[in-house]
């Protein structure tokens, strides 16, 4: 524990937590997409979308070992804390430096540093003010566009984004999303002290097609209700995938 | 050719100071930056002004004096130069260049463009000594080392401590120089006694001095005079992570068995 606290005092310790957060962070984000692909696989022969019956396994995971939601509680829990100590840090660090510059250049010039890492507090801060949205708006149903039934999560996708605004916003956050990963994903490596000139190239490009694969898989999912080009849902009694009466 | 100077200039520590601009005009292209602040301060004294100061050494670009950032860069426009090594060909005539001194807190302003960079020092003396042999000298091919890895140390030991990785980082951070130090002696089998301990201490020392954080823009080492590699700070990474959670704290503890 000494260490920890030694180590959580420097600068480097605070971005050695950042980095093991992110790569937190960074799987659920990688579990998610491949989750959300599943509204690609289609529905089951009684008419269930995979993509529901992902969703009540997400719930009763675990059952009957653990009580039902206990597994995605504690992943929750997990993710929640990760993404306060992701923020909390960064939060720290960005106040240091500011204090390590209290005279700013009349003129400032940059060779290297690119938009993407130089505007990772900004990125972070969209996809923070997003992550509560799409929690409102997809997991509670707090703030309704078109229709919202807990557990119909097909139907749910498909009365939002056939709203082209509430698509088009999505798209948009998901690419404000891979600038921050693709930045990110590499300098944890670096961060971490893994980064060497051998593996420099097949990390960068690693953190890039990973970043576009994953914003690639989000997008899809927005156009393809937009552009029409998914099967129009089909109505059926929650029982059938519950099991409860 | 003709140029318009902007020069931050400030009379003391305690003093707020100010951008000021000055014009030059016979200036010949083949001078050197210094020597065209030399014909500035000339002009001034002339004119009864108080002379810009700057700090100047060797003037070939070894010493890691000359700190100044020029049109927001570092030792100026050209990549691994100092600017004792700029000269006024790589300007256009009528230009406008700015020159304002390392802005860090931890480098404060001393004059005009002359900042304390003890800060630098103190991170050095932090690192402390190696452990090595020192009487007569040692039979050159005593201690094998691999070419690579000597050439590695040797890129890091290119620092020249001009601090323009601190005036260059968005966030002044020190970390391609205390990364630097702390690889050219933790690469070499002479520098490995002390390898953790030194990482560790150095970096407490730079924490304490109070630069900013390193975010990873690779500024530092776009605009290092030396050009060197963030792969140092990857390096230091390692190691002061290493130091910190791996190495053994208490070795001669006590141990039980269950």
């Amino acid at each position: 524990m000494n260490r920890l606290q030694a180590l959580y005092a420097t600068t480097i310790g605070k971005k050695f937590i950042a980095a093991i957060t992110g790569i937190i962070l960074f799987g659920f984000i990688l579990g998610h997409v491949a989750g959300n692909l599943k509204v690609f696989t289609g529905a089951t022969a009684d008419g269930i979308p995979h993509i529901d019956e992902y969703a009540h396994f997400l719930k009763i995971a675990g059952a009957p070992l653990v009580p039902e939601q206990f597994v995605l509680w504690s992943a929750r829990s997990v993710l929640l804390i990760s993404l306060i100590l992701h923020m909390t840090v960064v939060i720290q660090l960005a106040l240091i430096s500011a204090e390590a510059r209290p005279i700013s250049y009349v003129k400032s010039k940059k060779r290297a540093a690119s938009l993407p890492a130089l505007w990772m507090m900004f990125s972070g801060l969209l996809i923070l003010g997003f992550v509560i949205f799409h929690i409102l708006h997809f997991t509670t149903g707090t703030i309704v566009i078109g229709e919202f039934n807990h557990g119909f999560v097909y139907n749910n996708l498909e009365s939002s984004f056939s709203n082209p605004l509430v698509g088009i916003g999505y798209i948009l956050v998901m690419l404000v999303l891979g600038f921050h990963l693709n930045h990110g994903i590499w300098s944890l490596f670096q961060t971490l002290g893994l980064d060497n000139p051998d593996r420099n190239k097949f990390l960068r490009l690693t953190a890039t097609g990973l970043t576009i694969a994953i914003i690639a898989g989000f997008i899809s999912i927005p156009l393809a209700f937009m552009t029409g080009a998914m099967p129009d849902p089909v109505s059926y009694p929650h029982e059938l995938l519950t099991g409860h009466r | 050719m003709k140029i318009s100077l902007h020069v931050w200039r400030q009379s003391s520590r305690d003093d707020r100071g100010g951008m000021k601009e000055y014009q030059l005009d016979d200036i010949s292209p083949e001078m050197s930056f210094l020597e065209m602040m030399d014909c500035l301060n000339e002009q001034l004294t002339q004119n009864g002004e108080e002379p810009v100061a700057f700090d100047h050494d060797c003037r070939e670009g070894v010493c890691g004096m000359c700190s100044m950032v020029i049109n927001g860069e570092a030792h100026g426009p050209k990549a691994e130069t100092t600017t004792c090594q700029l000269y006024m060909r790589h300007f256009e005539d009528g230009a406008q260049i700015y020159i304002e001194p390392w802005r860090s807190s931890a480098f404060p302003v001393i004059k005009d463009l002359v900042v304390d960079r003890s800060a630098f020092d103190r991170i050095i003396q932090a690192g402390g000594f190696i452990s090595n042999h020192s009487g007569p000298k040692p039979e050159p091919n005593s201690i094998p080392i691999e070419p690579e890895i000597a050439e590695q140390a040797l890129d890091a030991a290119t620092c020249i401590g001009c601090g323009a990785c601190v005036a260059a980082c968005p966030n002044g951070s020190a970390m391609l120089f205390t990364a630097a130090k702390a690889s050219h002696l933790g690469l070499l089998p002479q520098g490995q006694t002390e390898r953790y301990s030194r990482a560790k201490t150095m970096v407490n020392q730079m924490e304490e001095e109070g630069f900013g954080s390193c975010r990873n823009y690779a500024e530092c080492e776009a605009q290092c005079p030396k050009g060197i590699s963030i792969a140092f700070i990857g390096q230091l990474n390692s190691d002061y992570l290493k130091a910190s959670l791996v190495e053994p704290v208490d070795r001669r503890g006590e141990m039980h068995s269950q």
